[in-house]
């Protein structure tokens, strides 16, 4: 089962709530897909740990087969190619990795090299297995590094995997949402959480994802991410009390559940509200 | 023109708060939302006006035209983001597709062509005597370094006569940030002290090194964490890096927010120590020399 | 000698533009022949890397020199290869700069700035 955890605005408690819910299970796989700003494996501290560079392809020229002809200036969408003084220039930043220069070129000129961007890290912190994404710092997107992260043989199908994704709803959020069978979106009590908890509504529904939603940071006032909940018939699978507590645990990249056993039991019991929810909807879609 | 970016690295720290807080404070002419993402500097900014709004265009998509289409799958083959999709008939994933061209390239019926897209709509606010640049990009959109390039060229362009502009940014390090950081002449930091929140500021903090930019930092909600801020001052102590001031913990501060308003438009501890943050700020953004 | 010019209309009389990897037209000004020739920039239009686009008109054009206000690391890095030298242009009028020029009266440009990472330039 594997259950995206995202949310629109940043620091509303992804990592909260998807790193609490690994370590609750029993057996579980926690995969951090906010490659640009990962924080998961801060809380987790793995062991054991491997690593994988990600790279992409740049193209590369043979000079002694360029003719010159520019087929492959011509081409480029991206404008990563120019041709100076009988020379063919790459811009690696710029390119995209698309393959179509390659492909353009009469001579055969052209083949291709790698460039890495980042990298996925595996570790084991208990009973959870963590992989990390790490995008470098000055590459533009993170796609490649979440795509390795969430293959197949990545996901265990027998243990719960939770993907804890970036904030935002762009490219990458929904890179990270693919193949997830269920969203949990965690929202918080304020007006820009709202407003960016709507743009992450409408993106699990465009992928046609079930969804419910954490509210996190819950004080006793009016809650307008609750309101929004109820405006718009969406699930509440619960709630967590602001809490100072479990405000400096965090901060202290200490896991909660692990610490005291009220936050195992409020953790726990949102994995059982979680769980059955996700089951439901298998039943429902999978008759 | 001055231009202040104000980032984090994690998301949360602050940053919207704080720009618009600065914004009040320096009755800014002219102001933008890089947060192009999941913008909300306009939910605090009060303009009661609508805005002008441009439509975006990102990368075209490709377009499968079916009638000439003879399923021979070349495309999807030599897709290079999974962007082709062969169901009951072949289909474009316009969520994917970058718009390279190779499908169009390699399609021997000439069934493919590229058409423009829109990702996005620029907005801009404007009276006599202020600009407020801002845009949201489309759900799943990428370029959306683009857009935010457009966002500041758009404020740049219908700016009145002015010293100051302050760009909210967004949250990470990729893309829209390294966008964002372009042509500005100081950043500042907004971090708070938590284990994530200092490694990410780490990493923000590189990304903007390598731009050479004049860059400070605050701390927001301090109070939580005493022993991380400590760690965040040492930090820049070490880096050489103005370390400009903190902010605390402040229950009001959202209940300003909530209700439309700055933290400076009320009183309470947090207004009143970001106008610390803000006089520092400014006496180094205008300092003469050095950068 | 040819030089280049990013220019906001098609005149002699034209403010130099701001940005070169954008700029609506360049003005290819021969000094011999006193000839000016206005070319549209199609790199304007792209989503990303436009100095590399502009820069390589700008070879495919014949410059000798480029005037300019300001130039990215990717515009400079297609220049410097084809030995286009790079001067910063000192007021606002195209014609001015190119007066300037003649007479010797213009630096060369020694600040690149970093490169807009594909994202456009402002």
């Amino acid at each position: 089962m594997r259950i995206a955890v995202l949310s629109g605005k940043g620091g509303t408690g992804k990592t909260l709530v998807s790193v609490n819910l690994a370590a609750a299970s029993k057996e579980s796989t926690y995969i951090d897909c906010d490659v640009e700003e990962p924080n998961g494996h801060l809380f987790f501290k793995p062991e054991g740990v491997r690593e994988e560079e990600i790279s992409v392809k740049i193209p590369k020229v043979d000079e002694e087969l360029c003719n010159g002809c520019r087929k492959c200036v011509d081409f480029c969408n991206f404008n990563a190619l120019a041709y100076i003084k009988n020379k063919l220039i790459v811009f690696d930043d710029v390119c995209h990795s698309c393959g179509g220069c390659i492909l353009v070129c009469p001579e055969k000129a052209l083949t291709e090299k790698a460039k890495v961007i980042g990298k996925v890290q595996k570790g084991i912190s208990d009973e959870v297995t963590v992989w990390t994404g790490i995008l470098n710092t000055g590459e533009a997107t993170g796609i490649p590094i979440i795509k390795k992260l969430l293959t197949e043989k990545n996901l265990e199908a027998n243990k719960q995997t939770f993907i804890d994704c970036p904030p935002g709803s762009a490219c990458i959020v929904m890179e990270s949402i693919k193949d997830a069978d269920h969203c949990v979106l965690v929202a918080e009590p304020t007006l820009f959480g709202v407003h960016n908890l709507n743009m992450v509504y409408d993106l699990v529904k465009l992928f046609n994802k079930p969804f419910g939603v954490i509210l996190n940071k819950c004080l006793d006032e009016e809650n307008p991410a609750e309101k929004f909940c109820f405006e718009n018939n969406i699930k509440i699978l619960g709630r967590i009390p602001f809490d100072n507590e479990l405000g400096t645990l965090n901060s202290n990249a200490e896991i909660a559940v692990n610490k005291n056993e009220k936050y195992r039991e409020l953790f726990s019991s949102l994995l059982k509200t979680v769980a059955k929810e996700v089951q439901c909807n298998e039943t429902t879609t999978n008759p | 023109m001055k231009q202040l970016l104000i980032l984090s690295g994690k998301g949360g720290t602050g940053k919207t708060t704080i720009a618009s807080a600065f914004i009040k404070l320096a009755d800014a002419k002219a102001y933008a939302d890089c947060d192009v993402d999941a913008p909300n500097l306009h939910l605090i900014t009060g303009w009661n006006v609508e805005p002008e709004k441009t439509d975006y265009y990102g990368l075209p998509k490709a377009e499968i035209n079916l009638e000439l289409c003879t399923q021979c799958d070349q495309c999807r083959q030599n897709c290079r983001f999974d962007a082709i999709k062969a169901e009951s008939h072949y289909k474009v994933d316009p969520f994917a597709c970058e718009g390279c061209g190779v499908c169009a390239y390699v399609c021997p019926a000439e069934a493919i062509t590229l058409v423009p897209a829109v990702a996005g709509e620029l907005m801009l606010y404007s009276d006599r005597e202020k600009v407020f640049s801002t845009a949201q990009l489309k759900m799943g959109s990428g370029t959306s370094g683009m857009l935010v390039t457009e966002v500041k060229k758009q404020m740049k362009s219908a700016a009145v006569d002015t010293g100051l502009a302050i760009i909210d940014g967004s949250p990470g390090i990729g893309c829209p940030v390294i966008a964002s950081l372009s042509g500005v002449d100081m950043v500042l930091i907004v971090a708070e002290p938590s284990i994530s929140g200092i490694s990410d500021m780490e990493r923000i903090i590189t990304t903007a090194a390598k731009f050479g930019t004049k860059t400070a930092v605050c701390i927001n909600k301090y109070d939580t964490n005493i022993v991380n801020t400590e760690k965040i001052e040492e930090f820049c102590n070490k880096q050489g890096l103005p370390y400009i001031g903190s902010i605390p913990f402040d229950s009001n501060a959202v209940k300003a927010i909530n209700n439309g308003q700055t933290i400076v438009d009320i009183d309470c501890t947090s207004g009143t120590a970001v106008k610390e943050v803000y006089h520092k700020t400014m006496n180094l953004l205008f300092e003469q020399g050095g950068g | 000698m040819k030089i280049a010019i990013p220019v906001d209309e098609k005149t002699l009389e034209s403010n130099v533009c701001v940005s070169f990897g954008r700029t609506p037209y360049f003005l290819i000004y021969d000094v011999e022949t006193k000839e000016s020739i206005f070319i549209d920039n199609s790199a304007a239009a792209s989503t990303g890397g436009a100095g590399i686009k502009a820069a390589q008109i700008i070879v495919d054009n014949k410059a000798n020199a480029l005037l300019t206000p300001r130039l990215g690391e990717n515009a400079a890095d297609v220049l410097k290869p084809a030995e286009i030298k790079i001067y910063k242009t000192a007021t606002t009028s195209a014609k001015d700069n190119i007066d300037a020029f003649i007479a010797g009266k213009l630096h060369l440009l020694d600040e690149i700035h970093a490169g807009f990472h594909g994202h456009g330039g402002n």
